[in-house]
């Protein structure tokens, strides 16, 4: 099944001349972005620039749809798989605006998503005690408080609880690639903290993660490999971490204006 | 263009050999009663969708009045207990009284400690002659404006008779079971129940109408339920009927002062089910909470008709159905809080929602409000909707599959009512029911 994936040996991750948007409008417009295991990398730009269409793109959104360029995931296609199996396949998205289920509880969504995990994977389904033990350690780790986790997904939640709600998720589900859409808009410092220790406990050499955010700050936690600019639906500019410090205090106009200064001298 | 639906002869000539077939014993009064309703029935015939009919407006009773049902129904079926146990939930602690094609069966029943309440066949009851049924039986469903209830009244004989008297309470739920055994042809039963909660009493019972044949038949169900002062009661009903069935019941409840009256109507089976609900609250404080839950797919039909009169101030009413509709089924929600004047500081609500998975399947909501009394608060609404694209992709993200997924919503969206049920192994029961009756319809798979 997943056999090929631990032979693979190139990145994780290649987007190449990515081409995605909705009905007649093309959002992202030739996105090139490669990801290593054990890299973490940082996606900053405009709003509306298409970051988050990329993450919704990459984890199998229906309504986009890729007219041009490929995506690589694993060292195979990526975009003709169905986002369960790309969940199943490792990766993660926790969502910029994550979804009220009703009636649906957090423990038996978590034990059905971890029972499809493993079994892909070829591991033992958690019995129901070992599941629950694990479950306990996770919302312990992210301070959530065990009666929200006994309500609906989501529901009624405020915007910080299901940002952190989402890292719970991803702290259970450890996957291979974790996308994380502005998980640190909303959240107080008390939480970014808690939720940036979340994702740290995660690094290593066998997962990457891609954070797309509008502030340094989160950075400052989760120290980024690679920090990328995306303006107009492509990456226009990448570098470390200093590249965020310098967005911060200059704003996006600059870069604009090199990009399209750079594209004039190109013609 | 109207066209008044003929009374079949058949009911008639059943009706005969019926009244001849009874024993003597037995009060005048019921022999009255009988007569005048299958001579009301004679008049009114079965209900037709005619214009100006706002009762029947949106459900078609021809297949029922054009079918003929045999009667009485092959009283002779076999019947065991694990049969019924394999269709309707169960429990040892709970009293049970059994009815086979309409007809009582000692042998399936079981009568455990009753706590001074009493629970018989309503035919022994009537024999009795007791004052509490004469004042109670067929006064509150009245058949004058009804013809499914005047044939119910016409063949009325077995059912059954609950009394809790004053003060006293029923510690374990009380479990009534019809039950339609596979008959030779198709036949009709006529289920009567009568529950009288004296004044602060308290009693919890379960109305289970369930299917042990595949064919089609007709059961005409009426119950009437009366809530003494203070009294509490808790009442149940599950429509389990085989999906050739036909299945049209009458509930009436009369609420007394500072009464509380809760109902969760559950259904499943039937081609065409009917259910009538009409809750008076005729004493000032009574409140009552009325919750359903109706799953239809392919071709059925279920028509949710319930009505909630406030007639008395400070009065409490809350209505919450909900409907899960598959294949090209139709779900009707129509009726009536009526605040009647005088009837004060009443608080009202009622809401129906419904999760439409097909594109063929079809609802026709019109809860209403009528209000002319003071300082009141009432609400209504309907909603109708699909599964939420949004949802189910957050759920697919995560790694279910599609069946999974959606499974898991339409479970969630059930959970709003099935939640709500107190008796343990009755909400136990309705859950793996709902499950599996959505993998049956949906999926095509075992749960
Ligand atoms: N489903 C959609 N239908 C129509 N337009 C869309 C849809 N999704 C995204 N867009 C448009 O595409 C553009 C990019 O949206 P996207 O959500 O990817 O931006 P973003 O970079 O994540 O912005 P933000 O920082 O505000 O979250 C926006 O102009 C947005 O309105
Ligand atoms: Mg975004």
């Amino acid at each position: 099944m997943s056999a090929r994936a631990g032979n693979h040996k190139g990145p994780l991750l290649e987007v190449r001349d990515l081409h995605a948007g909705v009905a007649e409008v093309e959002i992202l417009k030739g996105l090139d972005l490669t990801v290593n295991l054990g890299e973490v990398h940082a996606i900053m730009g405009p709003n509306g620039s298409g970051k988050s269409t990329l993450a919704n793109v990459l984890a199998g959104k229906p309504e986009y749809k890729v007219t041009a360029g490929e995506v690589i995931y694993e060292g195979s296609n990526l975009l003709k798989l169905t986002p369960d199996r790309r969940a199943l396949d490792g990766i993660f998205l926790a969502f910029q605006y994550p979804v009220e289920l009703p009636g649906v509880r957090e423990r038996e969504f978590m034990k059905t998503a971890l029972d499809a995990i493993r079994e892909h994977r070829g591991l033992e389904k958690l019995s129901v005690r070992e599941f629950n033990k694990l479950f306990q350690e996770k919302i312990a780790q992210m301070e959530m408080s065990p009666d929200l986790v006994k309500r609906s997904v989501n529901e009624g939640f405020s915007g910080g609880e299901k940002k952190r709600n989402e890292i719970l998720q991803l702290a259970v589900l450890e996957p291979k690639l974790a996308l994380l859409d502005e998980t640190d808009s909303g959240l107080d410092i008390d939480a970014l903290k808690i939720v940036a220790d979340g994702v740290n406990k995660l690094r290593g050499p066998s997962r990457a993660i891609v954070i797309v955010t509008h502030y340094q700050r989160i950075l400052d936690y989760i120290k980024p490999d690679f920090v990328h600019v995306l303006i107009d639906g492509r990456i226009v500019r990448s570098g470390g971490p200093e590249l965020a410090l310098e967005l911060e205090a200059k704003g996006y106009e600059w870069i604009k204006e090199a990009v399209e200064s750079g594209e004039r001298l190109s013609v | 263009m109207p066209h008044a639906l003929a009374t079949p002869d058949s009911y008639l000539t059943d009706f005969r050999t019926f009244e001849t077939n009874l024993p003597d014993e037995g009060p005048d009064w019921i022999r009255e009663v009988r007569q005048q309703a299958l001579a009301r029935f004679r008049e009114l015939g079965f209900p037709t969708a005619r214009r100006g009919n706002e009762k029947w407006k949106y459900t078609n009773v021809g297949p029922i009045a054009d079918a003929t049902f045999s009667y009485p129904f092959d009283a002779g079926a076999e019947v065991s207990l694990s049969d019924i146990r394999s269709v309707a939930p169960w429990d040892d602690g709970w009293a049970t009284v059994v009815f086979v094609n309409g007809r009582y069966s000692p042998a399936l029943s079981t009568i455990v400690a009753l706590d001074g309440v009493q629970v018989t066949n309503l035919e022994e009851a009537v024999r009795a002659d007791g004052d509490v049924i004469e004042r109670h039986l067929a006064r509150h469903a009245t058949y004058e404006d009804d013809g499914f209830t005047a044939l119910n009244t016409a063949f009325l004989r077995d059912g059954a008779f609950v009394h809790v008297p004053e003060g006293e309470s029923l510690q374990s739920p009380l479990h009534l079971i019809f039950v339609t055994a596979e008959g030779a042809e198709p036949g009709v039963s006529y289920p009567r129940t009568l529950i009288v909660a004296g004044a602060r009493s308290e009693l919890t019972v379960i109305e289970s109408y369930v299917s042990l044949s595949s064919s089609r038949y007709l059961t005409d169900a009426v119950t009437e339920i009366v809530v003494g002062d203070g009294a509490q009661v808790e009442h149940y009903k599950l429509l389990l009927e085989s999906e050739g069935a036909f299945h049209v019941a009458v509930s009436r409840v009369h609420q007394g002062e500072d009464s509380v009256f809760s109902s969760t109507f559950y259904a499943r089976g039937a081609a065409i089910a009917r259910n009538d609900i009409q809750v008076l609250l005729d004493a000032p404080g009574s409140s009552c909470t009325l919750n359903g839950l109706y799953m239809t797919s392919g071709s059925q039909h279920i028509d949710n008709y319930i009505n909630i009169e406030h007639a008395k101030p400070h009065g409490t009413s809350r209505l919450f159905y909900k409907g899960i509709l598959d294949g090209e089924s139709k779900a009707v929600f129509g009726g009536t809080v009526l605040v009647r004047p005088g009837a004060d500081k009443t608080d009202a609500h009622q809401e129906d929602k419904n999760l439409l998975l097909s594109e063929k399947a079809e609802v026709a909501s019109k809860p209403s409000l009528e209000i002319y009394a003071d300082d009141v608060k009432c609400g209504h609404g309907a909603t109708a909707g699909t599964i939420a694209e949004d949802a189910i992709f957050y759920m697919r993200s995560r790694g279910l599959d599609l069946e999974t997924a959606t499974a898991f919503l339409i479970k969630g969206f059930a959970s709003g009512i099935l939640d709500k049920v107190r008796v343990q192994p009755l909400r136990a029961f309705l859950e793996k029911l709902t499950t599996k009756a959505l993998w049956g319809s949906r999926f095509g798979q075992a749960s």
